[in-house]
């Protein structure tokens, strides 16, 4: 299409009404809410975050070939036990989406309670696992990658059980209705990444160093 | 060209059927009743109900910012914050071509005794990154904070309390560097700060430490930013603005932020095992414990390569949008331009290694960096070609923002030509930190962004302000910038190729380079004389500058059918978009959405691919708490550079910030 030449129009438009979207819902579940989108973006560069952290590890591991540097691999048993009830967490956390998306408050509730004292499990066997990681950030760069990595991930941890305490603290006052559900479906999915982002994270430092 | 324009074709710009632009898909899922599909409260007002003034004034008191200090730290409108946004990248641009006007200065005569070697180290470090962190990522984005919801036919941007905590937080460590270059203790380590100079035994003190924070809260900033772009883009469209409906401009915000998305995350890891190894004894660049210094310039050239991208991508929106209006046809080959833009996108993060060829590489690493680093001139070589079909089958109006996109073009290429050049290893291997580098990278950054931006400036100003610029001082401000600019860097190239390196303070008079340096000193004057005449052009004109009402170009995307400068709902009913150039496709009567509150945020939410709207969601009002959590979160990372500890003190503030942000009001529900 083309224009005329260029002429200054100093009036606005006049409106021609061609829709009406008075009846629209007011929020949606899943992909059509847009904050779903906003935490994916979040997913996204965080993700990219581990995976070039993922990447330094390995360019340590190629530079000094002796692996792991001057100490005994990490503690297998309780980072295993980590991971198995990461990833038992995941069936409350579909429920819970589930739910959510059917916006069964009673059923919410349960799951959401059920997901608040997994976390604060999870965190505390964190402490555990960390604390039997045999080598410290200062020791040599094997030390300081692990403990990055570890940290990094730590951090997710935090703030998605700090997250799911306020949303089922929410749930149990009379802001427990409508697009809280949304919300909680948001929440959900990213716990599944913060799982998704432990699993390689486990292969590569619990496992890799014993091979 | 004074061929006829074609005739224009009504029928296929006709408003489709109501179906075609909405999903008409209920909240709940089959069988269950949920609370978003209750009908609408029929005392609240609606825009189908209310009509002319009483609608507009209504609506600009729902989306108003209340006056005062508080309502203005309180503001959630995207234009507001975009003029910030956008006023301080370009205070930041001043300050940054200030330190290059003193390193001019001292380089103008061997041997000069104007700069010692210390000030001059911090001189070039805060030139580098000013330009690169808090004026090259931030401009792109700024200019989309303000101009996508508008473009894009919508009231607020995504996420419109990030926006301003983004906005805040970026304000806040660009002030904290350059107070800290006053107090003398700004950053000496060059831009990209690589170990082992950077670390802890070659750069005591709290310099670097204060590099890398700015790094922490740049990049946060930007990144937020960077996925309320996404969002916006994907989520908040006019209801019938299918993919091939977007602005061009706007697809040059998406791709960048999806750059920025993913290329910024390798800067931040960078900067936070630079500082760990500084304070906390970390060894990630200590060769003596297992460390490597080359995997800090992997990670940072990860980053610093498709950066150079984030900082020319937004400009080829600029250029497409100015093109368009003043080619006055729509843009020849739309799909291509974004195809490129898309193309350019992956392959930026495929070049980095060309950064790093003196350091040593295998040869088939050289190669294939060689290759890439070749490639990326087709996707680009395609966007200029397709602005030349659009102005060379258009009727051209050579107005001020087209000057400033004729000088990116002659610029950009030479740059490019250059670049050409540098991507062979053996010439690459030879001007290796010479200047012949400096003189490249300031024609494609410069070229490449900043002729665009200032065109950009002129175009959009009466949007921003409701007046026209001077086309006359434009006129001296384009030339005096572009001949500035040519006297300054054209003889770089020359003193690069006779050896001169960069990043010295000084040099002797055998080298034989002072009558090229001296030049490119007189040039830089030139140059800053151009940005002072633009900087009157600008307070004059947002004074007294001629009145320019909603369409002075006569333009065709949306941002024009607002009015000048565009009150706080943007639009007093959301447009319905059937072509490329809305305002082209309907001369006489805007197709429009009714039905959304009059005395609530409400917001289109609509489809990713066919832009059919699906939900009417509530946007933000106005709060305080992000800016609080801005500044305690200020605390937390510049407390940090004292103490790791101030991680663990500064969480509790910001926790607190972040729970008064999110927790729900009283009566109206709150967002992010």
């Amino acid at each position: 299409m083309t224009s005329g030449p260029l002429q200054s129009i100093s009036t606005p438009l006049q409106h021609r009404v061609v829709l009406n979207v008075a009846r629209l819902p007011t929020y949606g579940h899943g992909t059509r809410s847009s904050q779903w989108w906003g935490i994916m973006g979040f997913c996204a560069a965080e993700g990219i975050g581990f995976v070039l952290a993922f990447g330094a590890y390995f360019y340590l591991v190629f530079i000094n070939g002796v692996w792991p540097l001057s100490s005994k691999p990490p503690d297998i048993y309780t980072s295993t036990f980590h991971t198995v009830l990461m990833l038992g967490s995941l069936w409350p956390n579909y429920l819970a989406r589930k739910y959510s998306g059917r916006e069964d408050l009673q059923k919410v509730r349960r799951y959401l309670v059920i997901m608040s004292v997994l976390g604060v499990a999870l965190l505390a066997l964190r402490a555990l696992e960390i604390a039997l990681l045999h080598t410290k950030w200062d020791h040599n760069a094997y030390g300081s990658i692990v403990w990055l990595l570890v940290g990094f991930h730590t951090l997710h941890l935090l703030t998605d059980v700090v997250d799911a305490i306020v949303l089922t603290v929410l749930m149990f006052t009379r802001h427990g209705h409508g697009k809280r559900f949304a919300n909680i479906e948001q929440n959900c999915d990213y716990w599944t990444f913060v799982v998704a982002a432990w699993i390689p994270l486990y292969v590569i430092v619990f496992l890799f160093p014993r091979l | 060209m004074t061929r006829a324009l074609a005739p224009h074709d009504a029928a296929l710009d006709a408003v489709p059927e109501p179906s075609r632009l909405l999903t008409g898909r209920p909240s709940g899922q089959p069988g269950m009743k949920s609370e978003a599909d209750a009908p609408p409260d029929p005392r609240e007002l609606r825009d189908d109900q209310v009509d002319g003034p009483e609608l507009t004034a209504r609506l600009a008191t729902t989306w108003g910012t209340t006056k005062g200090i508080i309502g203005a730290l309180s503001t959630v409108d995207h234009k507001i914050i975009g003029r910030r946004y956008i006023i301080t990248a370009f205070v930041f641009l001043f300050l940054g071509g200030l330190s290059a006007i003193a390193m001019r200065m001292q380089l103008a005569r061997s041997e000069s005794g104007l700069i010692g070697p210390d000030l001059y180290n911090q001189l070039f470090t805060m030139h580098g990154i000013t330009m690169m962190f808090l004026f090259g990522v931030p401009i792109g984005e700024a200019f989309a904070v303000f101009l996508l919801p508008l473009m894009l036919g919508t009231r607020n941007i995504a996420f419109a309390r990030l926006n301003a905590y983004s906005y805040y937080v970026y304000v806040f460590g660009g002030a904290m560097i350059w107070i800290a270059f006053m107090l003398n203790i700004g950053p000496d380590v060059g831009w990209f700060a690589y170990p082992p100079l950077s670390g802890p035994e070659f750069s005591p003190g709290k310099r670097t430490d204060f590099w890398a924070q700015m790094i922490t809260f740049t990049e946060v900033a930007a990144i937020a930013v960077a996925i309320q772009i996404v969002v916006t883009v994907f989520k908040f469209r006019a209801p019938g603005m299918t993919l091939d409906r977007i602005p061009l401009f706007v697809w040059a915000e998406l791709v960048n932020a999806f750059i920025i998305i993913f290329a910024l995350p390798a800067v931040v890891t960078a900067s936070v095992m630079l500082i760990m190894d500084r304070l906390v004894g970390t060894h990630f660049f200590n060769p003596a414990e297992g460390g490597d210094v080359l995997l800090y310039q992997h990670l940072f050239w990860f980053f610093g390569h498709p950066e150079v991208y984030i900082i020319f991508i937004p400009a080829t929106g600029w250029v497409s949008a100015i093109v368009v209006t003043f080619a006055r046809r729509q843009a020849f080959g739309y799909i291509p331009l974004v195809l490129s833009m898309i193309a350019t996108g992956f392959l930026s993060f495929g070049l980095w290694v060309h950064h790093m060829f003196t350091t040593g590489l295998p040869q088939l690493g050289a190669s294939f960096f060689t290759a890439s680093s070749m490639l990326i001139a087709i996707p680009n070589g395609i966007q200029i070609f397709c602005w030349i079909a659009t102005l060379w089958d258009g009727r051209p109006v050579f107005r001020t923002p087209l000057l400033f996109v004729m000088g990116f073009f002659f610029i950009f290429v030479a740059g490019g030509l250059s670049g050409i050049m540098l991507a062979s290893v053996p010439i690459d291997a030879q001007v290796h930190d010479t200047m012949f580098v400096v003189a490249h990278f300031h024609y494609v950054l410069i070229g490449g962004n900043v002729f665009p931006l200032l065109g950009a400036i002129y175009y959009w100003f009466p949007k921003f302000t409701g007046r026209m610029m001077s086309e006359r001082l434009g006129k001296w401000h384009f030339w005096l910038a572009f001949i500035g600019f040519n006297i300054t860097f054209f003889p770089m190239h020359i003193s690069g190729l006779m050896g001169m390196p960069r990043r010295v303070y000084t040099y002797l008079p055998e080298m034989g380079w002072g009558n090229l340096n001296l030049i490119s000193t007189l040039g830089a004057l030139m140059l800053f004389g151009s940005f002072v005449v633009f900087l009157v052009n600008v307070i004059v004109s947002a004074r007294r500058g001629a009145l320019a009402g909603p369409n002075p170009w006569d333009a065709g995307t949306l941002e024009w059918a607002a009015a000048s400068p565009p009150l706080p709902q943007n639009f007093d009913r959301i447009p319905v978009v059937t072509n490329r150039e809305p305002l082209w496709a309907h001369r006489e009567t805007l197709p429009v959405a009714a039905g959304l509150s009059v005395e609530n945020r409400e917001v289109i939410v609509s489809t990713v691919t066919a832009g059919r709207a699906d939900l009417k969601e509530t946007s933000p009002e106005p709060s305080i708490w992000p800016f609080l959590a801005a500044i305690a979160t200020t605390i937390t990372f510049v407390g940090s550079i004292f103490t790791p500890w101030a991680i663990v003190w500064g969480g509790v503030p910001t926790m607190i910030t972040l729970l008064g942000w999110f927790w729900p009001k009283a009566d109206k529900e709150s967002e992010t």
